[in-house]
């Protein structure tokens, strides 16, 4: 009864606002269970390949593995270790992500044998040289975005929600706001548009096939990123996900970083 | 090169490996160009010289692992450059929440930059560098725990291994060639004293920090002149030494502190250094990075007269182009607050192809006062080309 009585007096005095709640209520709905559906994989490893492409159409490549735990009320544990080029052979990264606050990460340097605590508070610095940025490959937390919803339409042959997405704490992104185009059915993002601090049109995301793992798991076997600023672009070929590969908190210890493998 | 034929086929032919023998290194060749004629007799302008560092790597089964890593550097102006050593050579067990380590490795500790106060298991290898980087392999039994409350790292470090200096033919040496094959020790067990060492480290939030106690030869030689020979030797200490390293990562901040206190018969000393690195990323509308870095250290210790950090503040800007050649610039001054000396680095580093890189480094130390421990290196400013190739 109290709860209608506020809601109507809300509906009085700032109706704008509300239909603006009702947007921000849908989209961070659609969010939450996207992010529900990703979730309950306890862990994964997987190898991937970057190919970074030059406005010229040059092109260098990178191998990447990744694995990565899954923590019951907080964000994911994560290492991406390099396998190539082999001058940072060895080289891997180690992220505690977090719902609340900055993430922990460690980067560890095999030519000194150092594990360095490194700041992961600006999130918009580029990955590896490549167009994905920290922000792009880091687990997103629902908690540190906005969400809107802005409507629902065709996107190839099928149909999606369209979302956007503004960070919470702007110093901390690279980006006004995010577009996301996520199908209706399964919820998978298909494409995303980033936007930079000054809110132009920054770059592309596009998901190529999505592969289903456990009966209920869908992964995107590429990911292609277009920076529309600078001509560049990096894709992501994934190769075979494995799920339940028995990691644990310990194989995500600090200490653990220069003995990988 | 007979030798690491004969490695590779002991390992290949081990009866119970169950995964390949993986090898992989670098080879690098490197060119020492200096701006002036040297200062002392017997020294020669430049040098070029060839290393290669190759590791050897089996895993017996997912808890037991062996990995070697011979070096050596062939060096055509100064005889002690060219040498050997043993990086890593080491069986390591590795249960899910302890390791042991039997053999030689490497072990780091510390949190700055600019100088490395508070590491001590290895040597360094000041062959290669000033920067204190490059270490020797050293040899130990190490037992690390890991619990919930941290991480508990023992060691006993059975040999030790002495300090070598540049010979007659190299640059970057003092007036007197250092007489390092008669190295005295305090210890009448000399090299063969057992050193042991504790330290507790974890991460608490936004805190990452070690402390440890360490007991033994001192990594950092006095030096005398022996009676016997007339030359110049390092003279190792008994030392205990207590070190402190704690990194506050906050924001785009990282704020570091290394502090040691350090006791011998017949000194007592502290060091600290202390600092910061804040990186811009996406500077000036770019891609790149730009991380600022300032330290300050002081170092009393008997050791630190001859050491080039006592009282100095050190800046650096390292410049991440993020590129896909991973091409870095990196400017370094350092400057003693005592006699105003300045020293200056510049370093650019990128990538050829997928299996070699390049460097450039330029040191500029004609800024030196005369009676600072690094003022013999004043005709010492180089240039040095380095191109490296992995396998």
């Amino acid at each position: 009864m109290r709860t209608t009585l506020v809601a109507l007096l809300f509906l009085l005095v700032i109706p704008g606002d509300v239909f603006a709640e009702t947007a921000g209520g849908r989209g961070h709905t659609i969010a939450v269970e996207a992010k529900k559906r990703n979730s309950n994989f306890g862990d994964y490893q997987v190898q991937m390949t970057m190919i970074l492409r030059s406005r010229a159409g040059a092109e260098s490549q990178r191998m990447i593995r990744n694995r990565v735990l899954e923590i019951i009320g907080d964000g994911d544990k994560s290492l991406t270790i390099f396998d190539s080029p082999t001058d940072v052979r060895g080289t891997a990264l180690l992220s505690y992500s977090h719902r609340q606050g900055d993430d922990d990460q460690w980067l560890y340097l095999p030519a000194l044998k150092r594990v360095k605590r490194i700041s992961s508070a600006d999130k918009s610095g580029s990955f590896m040289g490549s167009e994905f940025s920290y922000e792009d490959l880091g687990s997103r937390e629902v908690e540190k975005y906005a969400y809107r919803f802005l409507q629902e339409e065709a996107c190839g042959e099928q149909r999606c929600f369209v979302l956007e997405l503004i960070p919470k704490e702007s110093s901390k992104s690279g980006y006004s706001r995010i577009i996301s185009w996520l199908d209706t059915v399964h919820l998978r993002t298909m494409k995303e548009e980033y936007h930079d601090t000054r809110g132009r049109l920054m770059k592309t995301l596009t998901m190529g096939i999505y592969q289903e793992y456990l009966g209920f798991h869908w992964r995107p076997m590429q990911m292609l990123m277009v920076n529309h600023q600078n001509g560049k672009e990096t894709e992501l070929l994934f190769y075979t996900y494995l799920f339940h590969t028995g990691l644990t908190d310990r194989d995500f210890n600090k200490s653990k970083l220069q003995r990988l493998r | 090169m007979k030798k690491v034929f004969l490695l590779a086929w002991i390992f290949c032919s081990w009866p119970c490996s169950i995964h390949a023998l993986e090898i992989r290194g670098e080879l690098s060749f490197e060119a020492r160009l200096f701006a002036e004629s040297p200062s002392y007799a017997g020294q020669k302008h430049n040098n070029g010289s060839l290393a290669i560092d190759a590791e050897f790597y089996q895993q017996f089964s997912e808890n037991v692992r062996l990995v070697v890593e011979p070096f050596y550097r062939i060096d055509s102006a100064d005889s002690n450059r060219s040498h050997a050593d043993l990086r890593t050579g080491h069986f390591l067990y590795m249960p899910q929440s302890w390791e042991l380590t039997v053999g030689v490795d490497k072990v780091f500790w510390g949190v700055t930059e600019f100088v490395h106060l508070v590491d001590i298991i290895n040597q360094t290898d000041l062959l290669e560098g000033l920067d204190g980087e490059d270490k020797l392999g050293q040899p130990m039994v190490r037992l690390l725990l890991e619990r919930d409350w941290g991480m508990v790292d023992t060691f006993i470090l059975p040999w030790f291994r002495s300090r070598s200096f540049p010979g007659e033919g190299g640059r970057l040496r003092g007036p007197v060639v250092i007489d390092d094959d008669n190295a005295q020790f305090e210890s009448s067990m000399e090299e063969y004293h057992p050193d042991a060492a504790i330290r507790y480290s974890n991460y608490l939030g936004l805190w990452d920090f070690g402390i440890y106690q360490f007991v033994g030869t001192s990594r950092e030689p006095l030096f005398a002149v022996s009676s016997e020979t007339m030359t110049v030797i390092p003279y190792y200490e008994q030392i205990a030494q207590t070190g402190l390293d704690v990194q506050l990562t906050e924001g785009g901040w990282l704020l570091k502190l290394e502090a040691l206190s350090r006791y011998s018969d017949i000194d007592r000393g502290l060091g600290a250094a202390a600092g910061f690195e804040y990186t811009f990323a996406n500077f000036g509308g770019t891609a790149a990075d730009l991380g600022v870095i300032g330290e300050y250290v002081f170092d009393d210790r008997n050791v630190a007269e001859y050491s080039l950090y006592n009282d100095d503040v050190m800046v650096g800007f390292r410049v991440s182009v993020n590129d896909h050649r991973t091409t870095e610039f990196l400017l370094g001054i350092m400057q003693d607050m005592e006699n105003g000396s300045t020293a200056l680095s510049l370093e650019l580093s990128s990538r050829i192809n997928d299996s070699a890189t390049f460097e450039v480094t330029g040191a500029f130390l004609d800024k030196i006062d005369q009676d600072d421990p690094a003022g013999v290196h004043r005709q010492d400013s180089f240039l040095r080309l380095l191109l490296t190739c992995y396998f």
